[in-house]
């Protein structure tokens, strides 16, 4: 980890996303003082390092590794979190966030008993039980079917709408892209693009099916962008948004005497980008 | 005394509990019990009249130190192999992940992990030996000369040996940390019965071998007091006065304050050790 930075504010959903290895779970690990840096330091909400359990008091965790007290009970893990964390959450709190879960009817069963699924959903739990102003979510859907995704994302958007601040981990792109106001792109320790979607996949592409194309039709689609050409098939990536320009480019190639066959809105997606700005880092250290 | 410990202690002593642990243990021991209650009586039965006073006196003290041996062995065993699940196993697993996320220090967990193993292993060896001298006296009419000083140092001989095991678990597996605390408890014990052998062979250096052994580990000091507050006054002459040091069913001598204070010492530096290596883990 090399001068890592990450701010989420109130009601805010951060992604971390990168290649396996870059220590997006590290990160994490090292913010709540799990794992301690080699050198330097960690500093956590408001000043405190990391290493001071007060910086953990109002702070959620779902770890990647989710394994809570096999010979407990669901509520019981609830009831042990709660007390550590020094909250006053009572008894119909505590039921209630086992129901958000989907695991109202399993609260009084041992925890040895659960799936996969279900003990990442009681993670979740526990990840919210002790009202949280931060929720760090690693990997939280890792187990679930697609329901309990879409059960997870309606959480994490429920959460963002309370005004809770959310940092989610995951490897699945959609994810991030569907619940995330910012994403941070970790790629061997260090951030390597940061910023809101909008900042991120702000490039909009085009493709044009042209023929008859004259050299100043060429030189005024170089001019609104980079150009990459397949035959008669042009894909103009334009660097900034906005509502005139691609009619613009049209109504001048028309008049440039070309023949426009097609014209197909294009936009970068996540996934697009997050290669683009790993395969840039891997050229540069080569 | 925090609040996290208190509750991480209640926390172990369910697990203890709820993984039947507590069952096992208490079926054992009731068996134990029963068994020597058994040979007590038929001792008492088959030998009445054939011996003296004297003689039946050594005998109740030789045997109940053998019993009580057992007990402190299971104690040991129990507790050193649950000292390492318990910890490490839950830090491999990630049990520990989500709950040393929470806003508690980790020496505070490890505080009540330990307190909860205490707890559990001296209270299994205190309740267990108080129901033995019960059952030996009842059936055999044998009182150990000082009960509650000899069931505080089997306690404290737990403790040692617990608190050794935990050091162990914060630096290796939890099964190594289990055989590793198990097997030095066993090589102490012998090599005080090879200390008390070269004692009464009058050989220096073989003597110095159980009293080093003793220093580093002190759960066979410990366990050498707790025999010589069981067995009776007499035992020692009646079985031949210094030569009985080669045995290793009795003690020639009680412990001095000053071992008492270098084991509450030990225990303290190895909690100490085990809480910077803890502390420091990487999760």
């Amino acid at each position: 980890m090399d001068g890592v930075g990450l701010e989420v504010g109130r009601g805010e959903v951060v992604g971390l996303l990168g290649p396996n290895g870059a220590g997006k779970t590290t990160v994490i690990k090292m913010l709540l003082g799990l794992v301690r840096p080699d050198a330097g330091e960690v500093v956590m909400l408001l000043g405190q390092p990391a290493g001071d359990p007060a910086a953990r008091a109002r702070v959620g965790y779902l770890p990647e590794l989710f394994r809570y007290q096999p010979w407990l009970s669901a509520a019981e893990v609830l009831e042990l979190h709660v007390r550590l964390s020094g909250a006053a959450v009572s008894a119909d709190e505590r039921r209630d966030v086992l129901a958000l879960v989907g695991l109202a009817e399993r609260a009084r069963d041992r925890v040895g008993g659960f799936s996969k699924g279900m003990q990442q959903r009681l993670g979740l739990a526990v990840a919210l039980v002790a009202r949280p102003e931060l929720v760090v979510l690693d990997e939280p859907t890792s187990a679930l079917d697609p329901l309990g995704r879409v059960d997870v994302r309606d959480i994490v958007l429920s959460l963002k709408a309370r005004g809770v601040a959310v940092l989610l981990n995951s490897h699945l792109i959609g994810e991030v892209e569907r619940v995330c106001d910012r994403v941070v792109i970790l790629d061997r320790g260090r951030v390597a693009a940061s910023g809101t979607l909008t900042e991120l996949l702000g490039q909009h592409e085009v493709r044009l099916h042209l023929t008859g194309l004259p050299a100043t039709g060429e030189a005024r689609l170089a001019a609104a962008g980079r150009v990459e050409r397949e035959g008669d098939w042009f894909t103009v990536a334009f660097p900034a948004d906005d509502d005139t320009t691609v009619p613009d480019l049209v109504r001048d190639l028309v008049g440039l005497g070309v023949r426009v066959h097609a014209v197909e809105p294009g936009r970068i997606s996540l996934e697009e980008r997050l290669l683009g700005i790993l395969r840039d880092g891997a050229e540069e250290t080569a | 005394m925090n609040r996290v410990a208190l509750t991480i202690a209640g926390l172990t002593l369910r697990e203890a509990t709820r993984r039947r642990v507590l069952m096992a243990l208490a079926v054992l021991t009731v068996v134990l019990l029963a068994l020597s209650g058994w040979g007590f009586s038929r001792f008492a039965a088959e030998s009445g009249g054939t011996l003296t006073s004297g003689e039946a006196r050594l005998t109740a003290s030789i045997l109940l130190n053998l019993v009580m041996f057992g007990y402190s062995l299971i104690a040991a065993l129990g507790t050193a192999f649950l000292a390492g699940p318990t910890l490490s196993g839950e830090t491999e697993s990630g049990i520990a992940l989500a709950v040393l996320a929470r806003p508690i220090r980790r020496s505070s967990f490890l505080l009540g992990k330990w307190l909860g193993l205490v707890a559990f292993g001296s209270g299994y060896v205190t309740l267990a030996g108080l129901a033995q001298v019960v059952v030996v006296g009842l059936t055999v009419d044998y009182w150990p000369p000082e009960p509650v000083a000899a069931l505080a140092l089997l306690a404290g001989q737990t403790v040692v040996l617990l608190t050794l095991a935990v050091l162990l678990s914060t630096v290796i597996s939890p099964m190594a940390s289990g055989v590793v605390a198990v097997g030095l408890f066993c090589t102490t014990w012998v090599a005080g019965v090879v200390g008390g052998i070269g004692a009464a062979l009058d050989n220096d250096a073989v003597a110095r071998v159980g009293t080093v052994s003793r220093v580093l580990l002190p759960t066979d000091g410990l366990w050498r007091g707790a025999m010589h507050a069981f067995q009776d006054p007499s035992a020692l002459l009646q079985f031949g006065g210094a030569d009985g040091q080669a045995f290793p069913f009795l003690s020639v001598a009680p412990l001095t304050p000053a071992y008492l204070a270098w084991t509450a010492l030990w225990v303290a530096m190895v909690w100490g050790l085990a809480a910077v290596s803890f502390v420091r883990r990487d999760l």
